[in-house]
């Protein structure tokens, strides 16, 4: 009786199994080509995949990118290295990343052939795809000079000879001409809507074109003053005659998008003009002046943590924050409302210079200063960020303080011990402490829980904005002599940062523009390829260890030595019965972390090409430094 | 029980050898060949930057071809621009990539190009040949009681033709250690390219501060340095220097 029910059971299963898609079960943890082109909404997740390829060399989910080039300290031991060496290596900043290029070249490819999608939603996936390869171009060019520029899948026949796969370095000129050329094609199909800030649009074309065509120009015009930076073959370096050309491009760009008027300044906050500087970054709804920015959602696994990483160690949700303190470089840029360059008044004679409140050293100045900067004396988040380095003892020209946050300690004459130290520091060696007196704000998120790990921040990375495309434009303008017109869109931006008193044409120059750009891109991601593409990274970045006095001296002038990142430490005036006590004084320092000084050779104009990469095609020409 | 045990034993013997025969078999040998020598003009070695972490020191390289993917073996050079190499016996081509050094690499007769073909056999001295911008012929130092040590230079244009490039300033370093360059100094002097009148006589000075390394030491405690003169040529990323020279104080 068993052995038939056995054989029932096994003749049950041998019936079944021999059902026809025995072998041919789709598979379930992939999707097919047709699958993915079969829906827009899967074509369009494809699509998301390739936004997030994007490149950036600095950008807010890498603070210590921030922290390589003086513009500020890295309070994190792990990374102190960034300013204890000297020399940038050959290959620093490399790209070459074909692979993401081929992904791009593929999705065009296959939604260009897809039957199923409507021709709207395909045409504007499309434009998307070849926008994302223009603003990959534009940043391997910025790096490596001409590459190869590749427009199609490229697919190995296995006949051993891969010699047609082998393309060489296009000229430089000719990869930013196909730059601005995609963009001029694809902002036709791009919708031309303000709102769309996370995606592709016409607007961000045009950005991206002023840009793009402003590096082109300022490359051909100053190349000449670095003549050792070329290659015959025009892989590196655009000819001299070449520039007002680009600067036309980029002027026409630029003024496109301000004609346009589908944008304006961030002006939401008038009565706070530096509240109003910090919350251009953050404020993600109807933002006039964001053009294009990464997103980033809570809860859904695309977060950023810069606020936790930066947050003020004082009143940090975490155990952790602080970790990029903005030197006093970069504080001293900002001028005075009545347009001047002026250090930070410290003495008083061959005395100290004191302030009632911890602020006033930073009062009258550009609205930015306290918009990018968290300052010692302000707040965050409501409350106090407490950043001072101890007290200052007059009578015995002493300094009272500690080696902890928030330290204890017994001043002169007390019988008790109390707080000496902010509990965001200063502290000098000590992580994650306010080491130059500062912390970051620009792009810090104010809502609560940003600086929890189990939370995190959704606010964006801007990209382009507006602002910046007035100072394309400045630029343009200057370079093309027209220094009227250059004027009028500098002072749009500088009556936005509080001054008012504008500019007048003859007052603009070349080293007005650069300071202009210094102090209101700040931590976007511009210094670095903004001094290659004017010729004076090798000068500002000259390996000399620099004192207070050269910073101070060197405020307006664009090629002032800048190698190590100096602090300003706040103290408390303990001198109880006498008009100065609990008043305020500065104190310059060096961060003892800060060793070496950085140098920029001209070698590092042009990232290395790797080896690897040259053995695997014979045709792709060595950089100058190779 | 015991036939076990032997069993054990043998199989783990077995292993053991297995163990020491493939170590033999997979190892080459280690590279023994010495490749010495120095970087040169007309007999006199270039003084270079001293090799350090080297970022930014200068290097040859060497290239064997004939095995797989080419990639070359980059041989840095000392600060009295000698260099040293271990390497196998073979045929390598040698070439100083044109952005290295302050110098311009020479046509090779054989070559007709700057790659200098390579033979090794046994251990071999070699001294490279090259044409520097600029050479210093004399640094004299001196040191006064004032901890301020002065060097008078003198300085030869060697490439005068269309290929000449500029002085862009002239350097007085001076280091703790026999180690001195532009990234290793405690003080140094300039002058500008422009604001020199003679090139046969240039004169720099340097004050060495009293405290050395954040006040660990000072002038002090140390009453002898080691200094070196560096010429930065325009648009050459390498300096060229001088001897390094021992400077007592006192």
């Amino acid at each position: 009786m068993k052995k038939i029910y056995i054989i029932a059971i096994a003749a049950s299963l041998w019936a079944s199994g021999c059902s026809k898609d025995f072998l041919t079960n789709d598979p379930t943890s992939i999707l097919t080509t047709d699958q993915v082109f079969g829906s827009k909404e899967l074509a369009f997740s494809a699509l998301a995949d390739l936004y997030k390829g994007y490149v950036d060399l600095q950008t807010i989910t890498n603070w210590a990118g921030f922290a390589a080039f003086d513009e500020a300290f890295p309070s994190e031991a792990g990374n102190y290295k960034l300013v204890q060496q000297t020399d940038y290596p050959y290959n620093s900043w490399g790209l070459w990343n074909y692979d993401y290029i081929r992904h791009i070249n593929i999705y065009i490819e296959r939604c260009k052939g897809s039957k199923a999608l409507a021709d709207e939603d395909k045409e504007r996936f499309v434009a998307e795809a070849r926008f994302l390869r223009a603003a990959n171009y534009f940043e391997m060019v910025k790096r490596m000079g001409g590459v190869p520029i590749i427009t199609e899948p490229l697919t190995y026949d296995y006949s051993g000879d891969p010699s047609y796969l082998q393309h060489a370095r296009a000229k430089e000129s000719e990869v930013y001409d196909f730059v601005l050329a995609e963009l001029d094609t694809v902002q036709q199909i791009l919708p031309d809507n303000a709102s769309v800030q996370d995606r592709a649009s016409k607007g961000a074309c045009l950005a991206m074109q002023a840009r793009a065509a402003l590096y082109a120009a300022s490359i051909a015009k100053y190349g000449a003053t670095t003549p050792s930076v070329s290659l015959p073959g025009g892989e590196v370096g655009i000819a001299a005659s070449e520039a007002n050309k680009y600067y036309e491009i980029s002027r026409n760009a630029s003024l496109a998008l301000v004609k346009s008027g589908k944008y304006s300044l961030y002006m939401k906050k008038p009565d706070d003009l530096a509240e109003n500087f910090a919350a251009l970054f953050y404020d993600k709804s109807n933002n006039p002046e964001v053009i294009f920015a990464q997103n980033f959602q809570l809860k859904s696994g695309t977060i950023q943590g810069w606020t936790l990483s930066n947050q003020p160690r004082a009143i940090a949700e975490e155990a952790q924050g602080g970790r990029l303190n903005p030197s006093l470089n970069l504080a001293l840029k900002y001028e005075t409302l009545d347009n001047k360059y002026k250090p930070f008044v410290l003495k008083n004679g061959s005395d100290y210079a004191y302030y009632d409140q911890e602020m006033d050293i930073f009062k009258d100045r550009d609205a930015r200063l306290a918009g990018t900067f968290i300052l010692p004396g302000s707040q965050f988040k409501g409350k106090d960020v407490d950043i001072w380095a101890g007290y200052y003892v007059p009578d015995s020209n002493k300094f009272v303080t500690s080696n902890v946050f928030g330290g204890l300690a017994q001043l002169p004459d007390r019988d008790y011990k109390e707080k000496v130290v902010g509990a965001s520091g200063p502290i000098d060696g000590l992580e994650f402490g306010a080491q130059t007196g500062f912390y970051v704000r620009k792009f810090m998120d104010p809502a609560t829980g940003s600086g929890q790990i189990g939370t995190q921040s959704e606010v964006w990375w801007v990209r382009y904005r507006y602002g910046e495309v007035l100072l394309n434009l400045a630029e343009a303008e200057f370079e093309l002599d027209n220094k009227d017109s250059a004027a009028l869109f500098l002072n749009m931006i500088r009556k936005r940062a509080g001054f008012t008193k504008d500019l007048t044409p003859t007052e603009i120059t070349l080293d007005r523009i650069i300071h202009e750009r210094r102090v209101e891109l700040a931590f976007e991601g511009h210094e670095l390829f903004d001094n290659k593409r004017w010729r004076i990274a090798h000068k500002v970045w000259n390996g000399d260890k620099i004192t207070i006095t050269d910073l101070e001296k060197g405020i307006g002038t664009a090629t002032a030595p800048n190698t190590m990142p100096y602090g300003l430490w706040p103290y408390k005036i303990y001198s109880p019965g006498k008009t100065n006590d609990g008043k305020w004084i500065y104190r310059v320092v060096k961060p003892s972390e800060v060793t070496a000084a950085h140098r920029f050779q001209t070698g590092n104009y042009y990232s290395t090409i790797d080896q690897g990469i040259i053995s695997n095609n014979p045709k792709i020409i060595k950089n100058p430094n190779q | 029980m015991k036939k076990y045990r032997f069993l054990y034993y043998l199989s783990f013997m077995g292993l053991l050898s297995f163990g020491m025969s493939s170590c033999q078999k997979d190892n080459f040998d280690a590279p023994t060949t010495k490749f010495t020598g120095h970087l040169v003009y007309q007999g006199k070695p270039i003084q270079l930057k001293n090799t350090g972490d080297q970022t930014g020191a200068v290097y040859f390289e060497l290239w064997q071809p004939g095995y797989g993917k080419s990639g070359a073996i980059d041989v840095y050079l000392n600060q009295d621009g000698s260099f040293s190499a271990l390497l196998f016996n073979g045929d390598y081509r040698l070439v100083i990539p044109t952005s290295q050094g302050p110098f311009i690499s020479l046509e090779n007769d054989q070559t007709h190009s700057d790659t200098i073909p390579l033979s090794l056999h046994g251990n071999t001295n070699m001294d490279i040949e090259v044409l520097p911008y600029y050479m210093v012929d004399k640094a004299d130092f001196s040191a006064g009681a004032d901890s301020v040590v002065t060097v008078s230079a003198s300085i030869s244009k060697i490439i005068k033709d269309n290929r000449a490039k500029d002085i862009e300033s002239v350097n007085l370093y001076v280091n703790r250690t026999s180690f001195v360059d532009e990234d290793n100094r405690i003080a140094g002097g300039t002058i500008g390219g422009g604001d020199i009148t003679d090139l046969t006589n240039i004169k720099l000075a340097a004050k060495i501060p009293a405290d050395i390394s954040g006040g660990n030491i000072g002038v002090a405690d140390q009453d002898y340095f080691y200094a070196r003169v560096g010429v930065k040529i325009a648009g050459e990323d390498d300096q060229i220097y001088s001897e390094i020279v021992k400077v007592n104080l006192k």
